[in-house]
Formats: C-alpha cells, structure tokens, sequence
C-alpha cells in the first residue's frame, strides 16, 4: 500500500525535520530586539567534545564549540 | 473463499476481546504493583515495599462526562513552560493546515505547527505569540499541550532584520542551484514572510 501524503518540500530536499525545525527556530533568533536577541542567543550556545572509537579504542576527540576559544 | 473469510470475521468479533486504549487503562496506582508487592513481601515480610515509578506519577486527569468550560492549555518551550495548565477560553495554533481554533471540547488532534502567530484567548485578553515551529496535542479530557521551539511577544521582533531577511532569502530563492539551497530558501522565506504578517496583521 503506498503511502500517499504529501511530502513537505524540505521533505524531499533531504532535510530531517529537526533540521527545518532549528532553522526556523534560528532564523525567528535573528529577528529579535536587543536584548532579548542576545539572551536567545547565548541560551542555545553548545560546548561539547565528540570521541569517535575505532576497535575499541577511541580516537582523538574533537572539540566543537560556540564560545570563542581562549 | 469468500464465504469462508465472511463466516471468520463474525467469529471474530463475537468472541475475542478488544484491547483498551491507553486512554481506558486504570490509572490508579497509589497502591503499587501488586505482584511486586507479594514478590517482595514474600521475601522480606518486615521490611516496607519501595515505592515504584508509577507510584510517583500524577494520574491523568479524567475526561469528563459534561463539556468542560475551559480550555487546559500547557505551553510549553525548550527551555521554558511559558504557560502551565493555564484555563482559557480559546487557543488559535498556526497548523500546517492553516490557523486552528481550539476550543473546550475540541475532537482530540495531533497538528504539526508551521512558522506564525498562537493567540491565547481568555476573557477579553488576547495574547499573541509568534512561534518558529512545534505541534499541539489535544487531548480528550480538553487539555491541549502546544509544544514550540521558540515562542515570541509580538513586541520583540524587530521589522527591520525581518525586511533585510525577506530580501535577502528572496535573493536566494532566485539565485539558488542545489535542492538543499532552494529548500533552505524556502524556508527562510516562508519565515519571513510569516514574521512580517504577524507584524502587520
């Protein structure tokens, strides 16, 4: 039985929901008056270090962060 | 073969049960799981029985049998629950399917939520918020949850950066190669475009 929704564009682009969801969320962040842009700003900055394992050993982490770097 | 099918679909029906909803389960377990009780009296008869998950849980609030008055509404963000079972009259949430009115009593509703304006109604206030994306659930017993990823007071966006965004995805638009940079256009357009008739409208 084939499915026959309609696919939202970003859909068929290749774009994850979540993906649309955050640029819609980002985009309507930029819009915003000082200070409240600012506030939204800083609240979804992200700090966080990934650690990709090769036969169970792990690789070299990479850092990936927002906040300048000291 | 057909009469054989005809004949198994009337034995069906009549003689085996039908599973309950989620909905009609008992949610009453203040008294704990029994058979964890029994298992654990049986083996430690002097000591009380801990409390389990689903003792610390609020039962779900019933449906009620008359039309309730108002609506149950918990809106609710990321980082934040800007309303929290807050009664009111009517919410007006921007669904895919166009702008949705919710009211006490409303058939129970998943909807996915596109970039625009929710307006809470209680009374003669009218709060408006512009929201990025999110759905809302309505429930049966007339609560309905609206979940978003960022919800905004009309009076913190700022009609410039929304005119500068419209052109410059507009330009995009045109001048966009791949299917990720049209659909990312797109998007970036129907934002805009949502942001400024919230503004204006």
């Amino acid at each position: 039985m084939a499915s026959t929704a309609a696919v939202p564009f970003w859909r068929s682009a290749g774009m994850t929901y979540i993906t649309y969801s955050n640029i819609c969320a980002n985009l309507v962040r930029n819009c915003l008056k000082e200070p409240y842009k600012s506030e939204a700003i800083s609240r979804e900055k992200v700090h966080f270090s990934v650690t990709k394992w090769a036969d169970g050993k792990p690789q070299k982490p990479t850092i990936r962060s927002d906040s300048p770097e000291e | 073969m057909f009469r054989q099918a005809a004949s198994r679909l009337l034995t069906r029906s009549t003689t085996t049960l039908r599973r309950l909803y989620s909905t009609e389960v008992a949610t009453d377990a203040s008294s704990g799981d029994a058979a964890f009780v029994e298992a654990w009296k049986k083996v430690a008869p002097n000591i009380d029985p801990p409390k389990t998950p689903i003792q610390f849980m609020e039962p779900r609030p019933p449906t009620p049998s008359t039309l309730p008055s108002k609506l149950t509404v918990n809106f609710v963000l990321p980082y934040a629950a800007e309303l929290s079972k807050a009664e009111v009259d009517m919410v007006i949430v921007p669904a895919t399917t166009g702008q949705m009115g919710i009211l006490p009593g409303h058939v129970p509703t998943i909807a996915e939520l596109k970039p625009g304006l929710l307006s809470v109604h209680e009374g003669n206030d009218v709060k408006k918020y512009f929201i990025s994306s999110g759905f809302a659930f309505v429930h049966s017993n007339s609560y309905a949850d609206i979940l978003a990823v960022e919800a905004v007071p009309l009076d913190r966006i700022d009609p410039a950066q929304v005119q500068k965004g419209l052109s410059e995805f507009t330009q995009k638009l045109n001048s966009a190669s791949t299917d990720l940079d049209k659909a990312e256009a797109q998007i970036g357009v129907d934002v805009h475009s949502a942001l400024n008739s919230a503004l204006t409208g």
